[in-house]
């Protein structure tokens, strides 16, 4: 038996050795905003965050859950709040497709909780493991700083 | 009205050079009843909360109770005789419900009429790695897996066919489709428009020039997913598809179901690109099985799988021949391509027409000589991917003006600028111009750019082009008058209802329903629900692809909101004793009546409400008929410009693009948010098929089908993008709005390639543009040779005698 | 989706017990600490150990020192982040978190880890890829075959040494410390490669790469230069790694180590030792770069061609140098 936390939530589940954080998430807890473009590592689109770093979720392993905290796109809004990247996804239209938008987030949280006020060039850096091929990445890119202003204004 | 503005990084281009074509803008903006209130708003996505929340249901985040998995076994062969299937020991693996060969579904089928070759499952042959050629569905997909590892397939190799060249020959073995004989030409063209021979004799000035364009793939972020279930004698398939109605009639004619039978729903979908296009192996199988399992079967591709699926960019060899006068009026073309199509049809005859139909759609050209070639080749079948079988007779036909240019002493812009086709007019092989803003996105990517003003410092360079794309291909996949788009309308006690088979791949399209049913009924995108992309419940519409969702889809929506509007707009004059024409709709009012009064009323004075829209392109969009003339006639064309700004290495042979400026010609933004979307999106795939991508094979074996190698630009790697749009509505477009999927795509290959010649004096004929291209130009003329990189020659190909056919009078090329 | 085989999950309490469950298995065992090499080449099935050791928990392992000397202490299990979060090692081995900073992208710095990187498969396009599609190609010398596949008549697996921080452990005399079933031993970082690219760790399947000693820098500055396509994620396609002293523009001691042209880190010994007592022009850095090159001999088994790869070696090498110049310039005060 698994014992993680997800989101705030403590969760016990059974996973075999050979599951992935990833199949856990989507195929065990049914929290399938996570997605996978690759299984390998590859592509970004299944990052999560472990206790606040982003890591891909297709290469981690039970054990190196047990105590972790982790946070998924689905634990990002506040109730019906929403965090201010995802407000700002929505206002540039950073999200088209959709399927890479989730590991997006979640790498430019990270970023945004260790550098309030980053540049364009340290939002690209933080972002360069996350493959999109819809956006360009401008409007990610443009989306996180604004997300950044807004999340500065409110302190 | 209120004038529509450009996106967030945007801005809108000359907004009193909008206003040209007054009449049009007028007449569409009154029969839209006043002021716009939603259309031209930058507005996020209709769906983006559950986007960015991660609630939206993907093919693959849905499994029904009971479902099992499916996996396919694959040809490690390129060419091979299937001499047998052996299914008996994975069918003995504990956990394995069914495995399925295709002696069960022999039927073959294939995304174009014309080309119907394929099986879901192969039974007499493969014909490239990757091909399915059996499946297994198992109580979970890893168990299907390693069952599919325990069947034995007796494999008789054949001599496998890898390039153009070798396809033309006679085959070694056999031909990969019996049907192409002593070759294995898919598909020959030839047609001529205008008398050519006169036109080079009129010429000052003869060119010729040879471009390779690498084939690449979609790389959509989704891997292929589908699920079916097989209930009470109904087929349900949900499936990550670009276009439901192509499944569907796959569906019903290999398993032999009556339409009525089968019911396809488009589920949210993780990008296309047009890898989605087809109707897939897996949506088949998996259709198949849970017919005969009774339980719900679901498959999603790997990574590597979608690889092999591919339907992606053709390899296109190309010839240019062009004659000129001495001031740049352009007197003849002759125009040569060959297409690597691999295994099988997919929509390739039609991608070999495209690589012939728009050069006139950009350039008036007076005399024009088309001759395509596609080949099979044992290799992932190529199809349709964003601007299909276009970008790469762009990329040659730009870089071949700026050769000419180079050769008059005549800046390359002028000279396009003296053969740019008109507005309301007809091209040589008879294709229909209506709004044409090419003029205007020239001016406006110069302007911004500063291209003319260029600084020079050794390796720094800019490049400019130009492009133009349809709206929408004019004619249907399979031969049929019915109508492209169809939309149907339901109000009632449950608020309003729109229904299109139109399918969101991730472009906005139900967004862009919402929005102008919204405006036409008064009310807000959220007061819209929107029920789309499934066969089952909604009147059709073609498909995502050919950018023909917005001004086809789009086009029904608003006819069936206006029949809508008229019957509400009757029933609240009958209940408040107003005129019908005295009464405003807007602000969730019909004339006194809020909009839930007068559907009340309505509904009471009519019964059941609903309208219904549907659109299919005027047919005086093509001129005469002939083998082909269905590809190229579009209801209206966009056009896009793009100055690349970039530094070259002339050391590494390293290129950096640092600023890419682009300019649509959108017709009217009916959402600059999505648009800008598309147009920065264009340009990123169009930089990455410059410089990067690339799916080559090596013994008929993709060299590699990884998201690692398949080497894809990162947003380290990207530059800023500014984006202009040019608004100049059309005047058979959804309020003026014209396609923005595609076309922005299409003038950022040859720029790149035309900044690097700017930079370093160099060619580079053919992309992606590697380093070590670079360089070996360099060092040929460091020794003395030719500047360039590229193709050296265009083989002999048997093209058939042209099909001459008479460009159209005077009285018709202005029309 | 990909899926990994099945494995059993091992966690031992201490190093000790891991080493006795590696010996246990007899090389059916495998240990894992960040996983990012080895689950991607179990899920393509290019490897299957029956049995994994997890160590990635162990304190001991995920330790990281700097002395005021600048002398650093790594622990095998230290994430490439951590290390890169180190500002002391960032100022006395600024070589060394130049490499670290530039393996792979973001979230696999978080995972993965000093010691993976250092040990990291070598890596091949004929390798490197689904077990389906080496069925499709024909197995190699490296997954049990007979035949290399990218040239025939070869008697040696020539996968590629693709670490970004083995060049610079090399060029800083690092040492790597080696737990086994006798204990621990020290190994100088260049005797722990292999010129096999089927073996290229001088490692016995029962021991444990512990830590990695980085010495006090002692007046010398380091630099790595990577060679890749595009500006993150992709593996190396050749990296220059140079440790260099000076005294008043003169060379007084130089290392130069080339990574990812060949099976193991390549140390140009001979080349740099005529640099000694030689002021560092930019003469002097083009002839040692032009003679980098001329020794390099990549191979067509990575991105790009062996040609092109061959002559940039040039290229990072000289701006390796350069940037240990005036590194070095601008740490003497």
């Amino acid at each position: 038996m698994l014992r993680l936390r997800v989101n705030g939530e403590s969760y016990e589940t059974l996973a075999e050795s050979c599951e992935t954080l990833l199949e856990i998430l989507r195929e065990r807890l049914g929290l399938t905003g996570t997605k996978h473009g690759c299984e390998l590592g590859e592509c970004g689109a299944c990052t999560v965050l472990l206790d606040g770093m982003p890591v891909l979720s297709c290469l981690v392993l039970p054990d190196q859950l047990e105590g972790a905290e982790v946070t998924t796109v689905e634990g990002l809004a506040e109730g019906p709040a929403l965090h201010p990247l995802q407000e700002a996804f929505m206002a540039l239209g950073a999200s088209q497709c959709g399927y890479c938008t989730a590991g997006m987030l979640l790498s430019a949280k990270a970023l945004v909780d260790e550098q309030p006020d980053p540049t364009r060039e340290e939002i690209r850096a933080a972002l360069a493991g996350n493959v999109c091929r819809c956006t360009g990445y401008a409007s990610i890119v443009d989306a996180v700083a604004q997300a950044t202003n807004t999340m500065r204004g409110a302190r | 009205m209120s004038a529509p503005r450009g996106g967030a990084n945007g801005r809108l281009a000359s907004e009193s050079a909008t206003i040209e074509s007054a009449t049009i803008e007028s007449a569409t903006i009154e029969s839209a009843g006043g002021a716009l209130r939603v259309v031209g708003k930058a507005m996020p996505r209709v769906d983006a909360v559950s986007k960015v929340t991660g609630r939206t249901v993907y093919a693959d985040d849905l499994t029904f109770p009971g479902t099992i998995h499916c996996v396919l076994l694959r040809s490690p062969h390129p060419h091979a005789r299937i001499r047998g299937v052996d299914v008996r020991e994975a069918a003995g693996v504990p956990g394995v419900v069914a495995v399925l060969t295709g002696a069960a579904m022999p039927t073959r089928f294939g995304v174009s009429p014309s080309s119907e070759e394929e099986q879901a499952l192969a039974t007499e042959k493969v014909r490239y790695v990757g091909e399915p050629v059996a499946a297994v569905a198992a109580r979970d997909e890893a168990t299907a897996r390693e069952a599919c590892k325990k069947i034995h397939v007796d494999y008789e190799l054949l001599e496998p066919v890898t390039s153009i060249d070798q396809a033309l020959e006679v085959p070694m073995d056999e031909p990969i489709h019996a049907a192409s004989k002593d070759s294995n030409i898919h598909r020959l063209a030839a047609l001529e428009f205008g008398d050519v021979e006169e036109g080079f004799a009129a010429s000052d000035h003869v060119r010729e020039d040879v471009f390779f364009y690498e084939g690449s793939t979609h790389l959509a972020m989704e891997e292929h997913s589908a699920t079916a279930t097989f209930a009470d004698g109904q087929l349900t398939v949900w499936s990550s598809t670009q276009s439901p109605h192509n499944v569907h009639r796959a569906l019903s004619s290999v398993l032999g179901l009556p339409m009525g039978h089968v019911r396809v729903v488009a589920t949210p979908h993780g990008g296309g690109f047009g890898g989605k296009v087809d109707p897939c192996a897996h949506e088949i199988v998996i259709a198949k099985l849970a017919m005969t399992t009774g339980r719900p079967v679901k498959c999603t591709l790997t990574r590597e799988e979608v690889f092999y699926n591919h339907r992606g960019r053709h390899p296109v060899l190309m010839w240019v021949r062009t004659g000129v006068t001495r001031d740049g009026r352009i007197r003849a073309m002759h125009f040569r391509t060959a297409l690597d199509g691999g295994a099988h049809g997919s929509l390739g005859a039609a991608t070999t027409y495209y690589t012939g139909a728009l050069q006139p759609a950009t350039y008036d050209l007076p005399a024009y000589r088309f001759e395509g070639c596609r080949v099979f080749t044992n290799k992932a079948p190529c199809g349709p991917k964003r601007g299909h079988g276009t970008p790469q007779p762009r990329f040659a036909l730009e870089l071949h003006l700026d050769k000419l240019a180079e050769d008059l002493g005549m800046d390359p812009v002028e000279l396009r600028r003296r053969n740019y086709v008109r507005p309301n007019s007809r091209t040589v092989n008879g294709l229909r111009i209506t709004s044409c803003a090419i003029e205007n996105v020239t001016a406006e990517v110069l302007a911004a750019s500063g291209y003319s003003r260029r600084r020079r410092r050794d390796g720094h360079g800019q490049g400019f082009a130009v492009s133009a794309y349809l709206c929408g291909a004019g004619s249907p996949m399979y031969l049929n008058r019915m109508p492209h788009s169809e939309v149907n309308i339901e109000v009632g006690r449950g608020g309003v209802t729109v229904l299109c088979g139109a399918t969101d791949i991730g472009q906005g399209s139900d967004s862009v329903l919402a929005t102008l049913v919204a405006e036409e009924l008064g009310l807000e995108r959220e007061d819209v629900r929107l029920v789309t992309g499934d066969t089952g419940l909604t009147p059709v519409d073609l498909g995502s692809y050919s950018s023909r969702v917005t001004f086809m889809a789009g086009n029904a929506a608003i006819e069936a909101a206006r029949k809508m509007r008229a019957t509400l707009v009757a029933a609240a004059a009958e209940r408040s004793g107003a005129q019908p024409t005295e009464m405003t709709v807007a602000g969730g009012k019909i004339g006194p009546l809020s909009f839930e009064e007068a559907v009340v009323a309505a509904e009471e004075l009519y019964g059941s409400l609903g309208s219904g829209g549907s659109y299919a392109p005027p047919p005086d969009i093509s001129g005469s008929k002939y083998r082909g003339s269905a590809v190229g006639p579009s209801p209206a064309f966009s056009f896009s410009a793009a100055v690349v700004d970039l530094d070259a290495d002339r050391v590494t042979g390293e290129v950096r693009v640092n600023k890419v400026w682009i300019a649509h010609d959108i017709g009217r933004a009916l959402n600059p948010l999505l648009v800008r979307g598309q147009v920065e999106g264009g340009v990123y795939m169009g930089l990455g098929e410059a410089l990067m991508e690339a799916q080559v094979y090596r013994n008929g074996l993709l060299h590699h089908p990884s998201v690692l190698e398949y080497k894809t630009p990162l947003s380290t790697d990207m530059p800023e993008i500014e984006h202009l749009l040019v608004e100049q509505p059309d005047p058979e477009g959804p309020y003026g709005a014209k396609e923005v999927g595609q076309g922005p795509l299409l003038p950022v290959v040859p720029a790149v390639v035309s900044a690097i010649h700017d930079a370093l004096g160099i060619w580079v004929d053919e992309v992606p543009v590697t380093p070590e291209k670079v360089l070996r130009a360099l060092d040929s003329r460091a020794k003395g040779g030719d500047p360039r990189t590229g193709p050296r020659a265009f083989p002999m190909i048997p093209y058939p005698p042209c099909v001459k056919v008479a460009p159209p009078d005077a009285a018709s090329a202005a029309l | 989706m990909l899926r990994l085989p099945r494995f059993s999950y091992l966690r031992p309490a201490s190093l000790a017990e891991a080493v006795a469950m590696l010996a246990d298995h007899g090389g059916q065992a495998r240990v894992i600490a960040g996983g990012t090499d080895l689950l991607p080449k179990m899920k393509r099935r290019q490897l299957q150990p029956a049995v994994l050791v997890g160590i990635g928990h162990l304190d001991a392992l995920r330790h990281l020192e700097t002395t005021a000397s600048g002398a650093v202490e790594i622990g095998a299990s230290a994430t490439l982040t951590s290390v890169l979060k180190d500002s002391g090692l960032a100022r006395h081995q600024p070589g060394y978190a130049q490499a670290a900073g530039v393996v792979s992208t973001p979230a696999l710095r978080n995972t993965g880890t000093a010691g993976g990187n250092l040990c990291i498969d070598t890596r091949c396009n004929y390798y490197d890829m689904s077990e389906e599609w080496r069925i499709a190609s024909g197995s190699c010398l490296k997954t049990g075959g007979e035949q290399c596949q990218m040239a025939s008549s070869s008697p040696r697996c020539w996968a590629i040494s693709s670490s970004d921080t083995a060049p610079i452990a090399v060029a800083l005399g690092a040492t790597a410390v080696v737990v086994g079933p006798e204990g621990e031993r020290d190994v100088p970082i260049a005797s722990l490669f292999r010129d096999d690219g089927n073996a290229h760790l001088a490692l016995g399947p029962d021991e444990i790469l512990t830590r990695l000693r980085l010495p006090a820098p002692d007046g010398s500055r380091s630099s790595y230069v990577k060679l890749r396509r595009r500006s993150s994620m992709d593996f190396p396609l050749a990296g220059a790694a140079v440790a260099l002293k000076m005294d008043r523009g003169v060379v007084e001691g130089c290392r130069l180590v080339l990574g990812a042209v060949a099976s193991q880190p390549v140390e140009l010994g001979d080349l740099v030792h005529g640099l000694v007592g030689q002021r560092l022009d930019e003469e002097a850095i083009e002839e040692v770069a032009n003679a980098a090159s001329r020794l390099a001999k990549p191979l067509d088994n990575a991105d790009l061609s062996y040609v092109w790869r061959k002559r940039m070696v040039k290229e990072i090498v000289a701006q390796a140098f350069r940037q240990a110049a005036t590194s070095q310039a601008a740490a003497v005060p």
